[in-house]
């Protein structure tokens, strides 16, 4: 009898907090600097050196809690992690263990099968590690590794979720819903190629026959992928591979894997060492941490809107639900649409013009929407020139363009490219008179009952203006000069 | 005999020390007779003493997010047995390990 399998997956995000100085001491907390500038005695792990709690970092920690719908534990604790590697110079990572600052939370996700909750068991604070650079072009072929400590004692929120995605899609959209909650705090850079944000996947395949507990099923953890795509094509492989074991019989084996991104599969790193071998205890050098209510309500006072109130008030604004996904998962892209509507309300057209030419101009360059290409000022701007009929969907288009180029007003592309469209009616009415006047077979035509023949005189009119007349001014115009033409 | 040669191995593997095979059954029996000693806490009644992770009577001593100066690198590195381009070398990792 073949045997199915359900897949069950859990993932461990790691998010540096953007505090100015590190966890535990006064070092900048900053990415790309000089090797082993930003190091003091508590980072480098000297012998007495004492930690000091940052409260800072103890406030963004909680408001991400907050914002996952976790408990935040008024009385949590901070451990020791023991291990060795060479990148944890005190041969432990200050961490948080049996009593972390929050837990039971939760992400929900969307797709095609509707909204499905997944649950957050913890969320805890420790210290980063420094950032080992190998010699030599893989870990593999190493001849050796140099050592870079201002990253240690980098502020660290650790997201652990429930195993409660069943497939790589879920957990890519797991990883995005939480990127884009954590991206309106504002409490990290959130750039998994810098390492500000990490992932580690635990998967494991139930089949259908097994009864007993889902902490007993052999877990292969996938460790440090650098992207979502990443983590996706990761856990794809791993279903696979894990499968093909089962089917032959062969026995998963509890471990590690790292990712190789360009063949697309994972490799074998070490057997995973169990909890216990952590040795985990309480950290003597700092004392519990107490978070009476006065201060967990100044946290909750910080709290920006977050996607799932904004989801609400952009529905309630008239915007479609694809549309109100683009703008609710790209935070500048967001803020962005909310100044352009600021000055020009019509939601609809900013909507469309941001989400279609605007967003594909900003493609073109590169650029994202922290650093807008063209200003909101200046997309009102044309949006209003478009509104009032100066311009055509058409020579907005070409005005656009333009505007991200040499970063002009509307106005001045406008003037520069002679682009407005005619809607003086005296300007029209001369030309509409001249057109008359050289086609007369035509317009006693039209006078005889052809309507086609309009069309004609109106395309006249548009040549002579370069299209810069309202066709439907044109029209009208023609219509009423023809019939006080007699 | 409350640890077993494994256990032993294991823990010396933890601590990256090397056990010679002579040394073995030594080091199990002292091992042992230190973890039976800690034993003795075992007959006292902890029933209703709230677990403590702490001995001093503080909490929640934390400052506030402020930089100060970091060492001079020179003072950071120099007891780096061996330091290039600022870094500290180390020998080359076999096990891909870390957190």
């Amino acid at each position: 009898m073949s045997e199915s399998y359900e897949v069950v997956i859990g993932l461990e995000v790691h998010v540096e907090l953007k505090t100015a100085s590190k966890l535990f001491c006064g070092c900048t907390n900053l990415f790309g600097q000089e090797p082993n500038t930003h190091t003091c005695p508590v980072c480098l792990g000297m012998p007495g050196a004492l930690p000091v709690l940052n409260q800072q970092a103890v406030a963004l920690a909680t408001r991400a809690a907050l914002a996952l719908s976790c408990d935040v534990h008024p009385f949590s604790k901070f451990d020791r992690k023991q291990y060795f590697y060479p990148d944890l110079p005190k041969a432990y990572q200050i961490s948080q263990y049996d009593q972390p600052l929050a837990t039971e939370g939760h992400v929900t996700i969307r797709g095609e099968f509707g909204m499905r909750s997944i649950g957050i068991e913890r969320i805890h604070l420790e210290e980063d590690a420094g950032k080992l650079n190998h010699i030599g072009q893989r870990l593999g072929d190493a001849t050796g590794s140099l050592v870079d400590l201002n990253r240690a004692g980098v502020p660290l929120i650790e997201i652990v979720s429930r195993p409660d995605m069943h497939s790589p899609e879920e957990a890519r959209l797991y990883l995005t819903e939480l990127r884009t909650v954590l991206s309106y705090l504002d409490i990290s850079d959130l750039r998994m190629e810098e390492g500000s944000m990490r992932c580690d996947a635990n998967i494991s395949l139930r089949p259908s026959s097994y009864t007993g507990s889902l902490v007993d099923l052999p877990r292969v953890e996938i460790k440090n992928v650098n992207s979502f795509r990443n983590v996706q094509r990761g856990i794809e492989h791993e279903i696979v591979r894990q499968k093909a074991l089962l089917e032959q019989g062969i026995r998963v084996v509890k471990e590690t894997r790292g990712f190789d991104d360009a063949a697309g599969t994972t490799y074998s790193q070490r057997s995973k060492e169990a909890a216990n071998d952590y040795r985990y205890f309480p950290e003597p050098d700092l004392p519990p941490l107490i978070l009476d209510t006065e201060w967990l309500e100044a946290q909750k006072r910080e709290m920006p809107d977050l996607p799932e109130a904004l989801r609400h008030s952009l529905t309630t604004e008239g915007l479609v639900s694809r549309d109100v996904e683009v703008l609710v998962q790209d935070r500048a892209l967001y803020g962005f649409w909310r100044e352009v509507v600021a000055i020009f309300p019509d939601v609809k057209l900013v909507t469309n013009w941001l989400l279609s030419d605007y967003s594909r101009h900003m493609n073109a360059q590169g650029l994202s929407f922290d650093t807008p290409g063209v200003s909101a000022e200046h997309l009102a701007q044309l949006l209003g020139l478009i509104q009032d009929g100066t311009l055509s969907g058409k020579m907005a288009k070409e005005v656009l363009e333009a505007m991200f180029t040499t970063k002009e007003s509307p106005e001045a592309v406008v003037q520069r490219l002679g682009l407005s469209q005619i809607t003086d009616q005296e300007a029209i009415r001369v030309i509409v008179a001249e057109v008359i006047t050289a086609n007369p077979g035509v317009v006693a035509d039209f006078q005889g009952g052809k309507d086609k023949a309009l069309a004609f005189l109106v395309g006249q009119v548009m040549k002579a203006t370069k299209g810069q007349a309202k066709p439907n001014l044109v029209n009208s115009l023609l219509r009423e000069a023809i019939a006080s033409h007699v | 005999m409350l640890l077993s040669k494994e256990d032993v191995l294991h823990v010396a593997n933890l601590a990256r020390l090397s056990v010679e095979p002579s040394e073995l059954q030594e080091i199990q029996d002292t091992l042992s007779r230190v973890l039976e000693y800690i034993d003795l806490l075992n007959e006292l009644d902890t029933e209703q003493v709230v677990p403590t992770s702490q001995v001093v009577e503080q909490h929640t001593v934390w400052r506030s997010d402020q930089v100060e100066k970091s060492l001079p690198i020179a003072l950071a590195i120099q007891n780096g047995p061996q330091v290039v381009t600022g870094m500290f070398v180390v020998p080359k990792i076999l096990d891909g390990g870390g957190q």
